[in-house]
């Protein structure tokens, strides 16, 4: 019975935690989005008290039910390891194994270390819950879009437009690649152990590990009743229960309650700890042999180019009509600072709080934010605004940070808030090179940070270009955007350290 | 239909598809020759109307196949994006427009990004010389072919594409456009051009000389003024019961087809229509003038009034239509064989609903592309035909309280994205104003692309 409530909700929460990250219309998160804010790293780097609390009593109560049932990586492991169970003689696998307990600890260190160094990449590495917003955001969110896709065109045949079509896009090699590794040992890990990644690599799961060793509420085994079957053993996925003694290891155990059913003589149950007292099962982890998630730590920086060597879209001489002229795709300009979204404040607080868990890359529904390639923010999201703009109607990514990354913020407070400033360049103006009135940038300015000025001084007629006053401007890049120069735009935006509300 | 099949040539074949057409009419299933718009389904192939060139005699059909609108490949409508036209398709329309007594082919060399003579050639080159006429133009677009050498280039080339040595019609190409008078001499006047031709015509390969007009027609009247020297043959006008007496009021600088027809027709110069049904715009139309016209005749197409509205004229030598689907060519078969003439009674009740029309805000966009292709990347005539479809289907909402607002928003926005990919977008236009002077209906498209623009924008944020 308490397993099939643990697998009822598992599914549940897993279900609609990977649709926050596949859905891209924001239906889903106007219900769930509760459901990433009480993951547990992501409420600790928001500050989050509430969840905190919550958390640790729900463990100090419970046990590491947070690990069975809200975790999406943990539910993911579970459906591994379900599925390498379904195979012939494989539903009793498992044996128990002792704690590696210096190898659990000394990653929880460096994750700490590295948390508080602001080693946003390293973190964002072994947090269980960006991992797997990662897997869901990388490999899973395209076959879902492309699905998608699938029914917009058979709605568009029909006249309906109930599915309208979304652009899958590989928004950063890295980020993918780490996604992809990441999926391929934990898979491997949960296929062949169960939750080994949890019991040794997990900081969260040490943390709450530690707390789960004083649980209220946790699985005992009754030595009367116990023939030393070994089955509850063989078939424990964290490897935890020591049958011949009769121990548990609760700091690993994840209360799944699969042991209860498991025994056949009815000697393991879940009951509050003063019934019956246990003893701690022996502390000596010496063998250490546990794969680490080897990302490959080369420096991806963003591809760029020299300036310079923009070539530009000529407009070529009409002879005959029809056709559609060749658009060229837009280059990522070499920034000098990233570009972090309103309400992340500074790129120092973003960098400091956000778990890389991909969750607004997900949602952003202009195509603006993707992984970044710096090696320090290793798969933290960035703007950049080749593929659409930070547009004004739009705070997706402020509604559905779980990590106080980027705070909530109202549609009036993100018109006013300078994230960046725009900068022209001067040798891919569309009005000085093809001769041809533009203003495209100033059209479209939702803060009239732009004006078209005769580029001859003293020649009202002369063709106009635009200034930009950086006092108004911001940095939203609908210019750089819609500028008609490519691949490079005339005119593109420098990110702030600091943001500054207007 | 009892007949030696073996003896059946591939032109009696269609003949008998037509009169198979018949003997099934009133049955529940015609293949082949099924009819789409529930109208019904006879084409006949022996009643098409013909008028009478006083010039040369020539018997013309009174429908003439425009040849701008050709298929493509990929079954896409009409010439969508850049894809090759569908020569087998085209042949086919040929075949079975020639079956049926359509004997008018009207092309040009900028038609299709300059690949509807090439293709026109093909199709009709499979059928003997004398059982069609052949309509080209000297184009005009771009001022690198204003030459005296670039001229003669162009027309040579024409002959070529078409696999003749003689051209039954040809046409001085968009006269008015542009900057109208000016472009007009530069065009055909200073180098020497006209003279040229008119020394082709005394030598027999063109066997007709005429203009086709769009615009400022100050050059129309400058060029009827010279008839007695020119001796025109035939002249293109764009007719219909919308231009008739409204062309001016939906443009002013457009003029009424009521007076550009009344001038010819007081010279006795026959007259070509072309636009008889606006791109569509006269068959796709709100659903209270769909309404309107079916309710006086049921099993007529829409497009049929405005096809009978432009024949009834009897100096109108043919009617142009740009037919990309079999079921256009059938259609509009069926309109002029024979003629219904139109009757007063009937006149009058299409000019009342010219006059519902124009309560629409319809953006006069016949598709023809010639402001194609825009160097910036905007696909043009999507993004209109898009928002008079809106229009149409009452996806418009003018405030953020209409009762639709929220289906209309979707369906507007959803469908721009699936009409016009995102980078051919409205909110693209820089206003370089390039298409403009190429727009025979002379739309201010950079002023509408900031038009609709503006409304996705209002849309988008939800500030309606």
């Amino acid at each position: 019975m308490l397993r099939k409530i643990r697998q009822i909700l598992a599914i549940l929460f897993f279900a609609l935690i990977t649709l926050l990250f596949l859905d891209f219309t924001g239906t889903i998160h106007a219900w769930f989005g509760w459901m990433a804010k009480i993951q547990f790293l992501p409420a600790v780097l928001a500050l989050n008290v509430g969840v905190i609390l919550f958390l640790v009593v729900l463990t100090l109560l419970f046990g590491r039910v947070y690990c069975s049932v809200i975790c999406p990586m943990g539910v993911f492991q579970d459906a591994v390891s379900w599925m390498s169970g379904l195979r012939k003689k494989k539903k009793y696998r498992f044996s128990y194994s002792s704690e590696k307990r210096i190898l659990r600890y000394a990653v929880l260190a460096l994750f700490i270390i590295a948390l508080v160094a602001g080693v946003g990449s390293f973190v964002a590495l072994l947090a269980p819950y960006s991992s797997y917003g990662r897997m869901a955001n990388n490999l899973f969110a395209p076959l879902y879009g492309w699905g998608n896709n699938l029914l917009a065109y058979f709605a568009e045949r029909a006249d309906s437009y109930a599915f309208y079509e979304t652009s899958v896009w590989l928004k950063s090699l890295p980020t993918f690649l780490v996604a992809l590794v990441t999926f391929i040992v934990v898979a491997v890990l949960a296929w062949k152990n169960g939750r080994t990644y949890c019991n040794t690599i997990c900081p969260v799961g040490t943390v709450l590990g530690f707390l789960s060793r004083y649980s209220l509420f946790r699985i005992s085994i009754d030595a009367g009743k116990c023939t030393s079957c070994s089955l509850c053993s063989r078939k424990c996925k964290a490897a935890c229960i020591d049958y011949k003694n009769h121990n548990v290891d609760y700091s690993r155990c994840v209360s799944c309650m699969d042991c209860i059913g498991t025994c056949k003589h009815d000697a393991i149950s879940y009951r509050p700890a003063w019934k019956k007292r246990a003893t701690e099962a022996p502390a000596d982890g010496q063998q250490a042999a546990v794969k680490e998630t080897s990302a490959s730590r080369r420096s991806f920086l963003t591809a760029t180019a020299g300036l310079a060597s923009a070539s530009l879209l000529k407009a070529q001489e009409k002879k005959v009509d029809g056709g559609l002229a060749v658009i060229e795709e837009k280059k990522i300009p070499a920034r000098a600072a990233a570009i972090v979204p309103p309400g992340a404040w500074s790129s120092r607080h973003f960098l400091q709080h956000c778990t890389a868990c991909q969750l607004c890359v997900s949602v952003c529904p202009n195509e603006v934010l993707r992984p970044s390639g710096d090696l320090m923010k290793l798969m933290q999201p960035e703007m950049s605004y080749e593929r659409g703009y930070c547009r004004p109607e739009c705070t997706k990514c402020s509604e559905v940070c779980p990590a106080g990354a980027i705070r909530p913020i109202s549609l009036a407070e993100k018109s006013s808030i300078q994230i960046g400033h725009a900068v022209w360049i001067k040798d891919n103006c569309i009005p000085l090179t093809d001769g041809v009135e533009c203003g495209n940038c100033a059209r479209h300015c939702p803060t009239g940070a732009i004006q078209m000025v005769p580029s001859e001084e003293g020649d009202p007629e002369s063709l106009k270009i635009p200034v930009i006053n950086t006092e108004r401007c911001i940095g939203c890049g609908a210019c750089e955007n819609l500028c008609p120069s490519r691949p490079f735009s005339a005119i593109y935006v420098e990110g702030h350290l600091e943001h500054r509300m207007l | 239909m009892k007949e030696n099949i073996k003896d059946m040539s591939r032109r009696a074949f269609f003949k008998k598809v037509g009169a198979a057409g018949v003997a099934a009419a009133g049955l529940a299933s015609c293949s082949g020759n099924g009819n789409p718009s529930g109208t019904p389904g006879e084409v006949p192939a022996d009643k098409m109307t013909y008028r009478t060139n006083p010039k040369t005699g020539d018997k013309v059909s009174l429908l003439g196949f425009g040849m701008m609108r050709l298929p493509s490949v990929g079954g896409r409508s009409a010439r969508e994006g850049n894809e090759e036209i569908d020569q087998e398709m085209v042949n086919q329309l040929v075949d079975y427009a020639i079956a049926h007594g359509v004997n008018y082919f009207d092309t040009s060399p900028a038609y299709c990004r300059g690949k509807s003579e090439h293709a026109t050639g093909i199709a009709l080159s499979r059928h003997p010389r004398d059982k069609y006429f052949i309509a080209t133009k000297l184009s005009n677009f771009a001022p690198a072919t204003w030459t005296f050498e670039g001229s003669i280039a162009m027309y040579r080339n024409s002959m070529k594409e078409l696999q003749v040595d003689y051209l039954d019609y040809l046409l001085l190409h968009g006269i008015g456009m542009g900057s109208g008078m000016e472009e007009y001499k530069k065009r055909y006047e200073d180098n020497g051009v006209l003279d040229f031709l008119l020394e082709e015509r005394r030598a027999g390969r063109i066997r007709n000389l005429g203009f086709s007009y769009h615009g400022d027609v100050k050059v129309f009247d400058y060029l009827l003024s010279r008839h007695e020297e020119y001796q025109w043959d035939f002249v293109q006008i764009q007719l219909n019961y919308l231009d008739w007496k409204y062309a001016k009021e939906i443009n002013p600088r457009n003029t009424d087809a009521e007076y550009l027809y009344g001038e010819l027709a007081k010279r006795n110069i026959p007259a070509v229509i072309m636009e008889p049904l606006l791109g569509g715009r006269l068959s796709n139309v709100p659903d209270n003038i769909v309404a309107h016209l079916k309710q006086r005749e049921p099993e007529l197409s829409v497009a049929s009034w405005a096809f009978r509205f432009a024949g009834s004229f009897p100096d109108v030598l043919t009617v142009l239509s740009g037919m990309t689907r079999m079921e256009h060519l059938q259609d509009n078969i069926r309109s002029y064989a024979p003629l219904k003439a139109l009757t007063d009674e009937e006149f009058g009740f299409l000019q009342d609903t010219a006059t519902l029309m124009m309560q629409f805000d319809t953006i006069p966009c016949n598709d023809c592309k010639y402001c194609m292709p825009c160097p910036y990347g905007l696909d043009i005539p999507a993004i209109l035909l898009h928002y008079n479809k809106c229009l149409n289907e009452g996806n418009i909402p003018e405030h953020s309280q209409d009762e639709n607002y929220r289906t209309a928003r979707r369906a507007f926005l959803v469908g721009y994205d699936r009409s016009v990919p995102k980078l051919r977008q409205a909110n693209h236009c820089i206003g370089c104003n390039q298409c403009s002077p190429h727009c025979p209906q002379r739309i201010d498209i950079p002023k509408e692309m900031r038009r609709i623009d503006e409304y996705v924008e209002r849309l988008k944020q939800n500030t309606l």
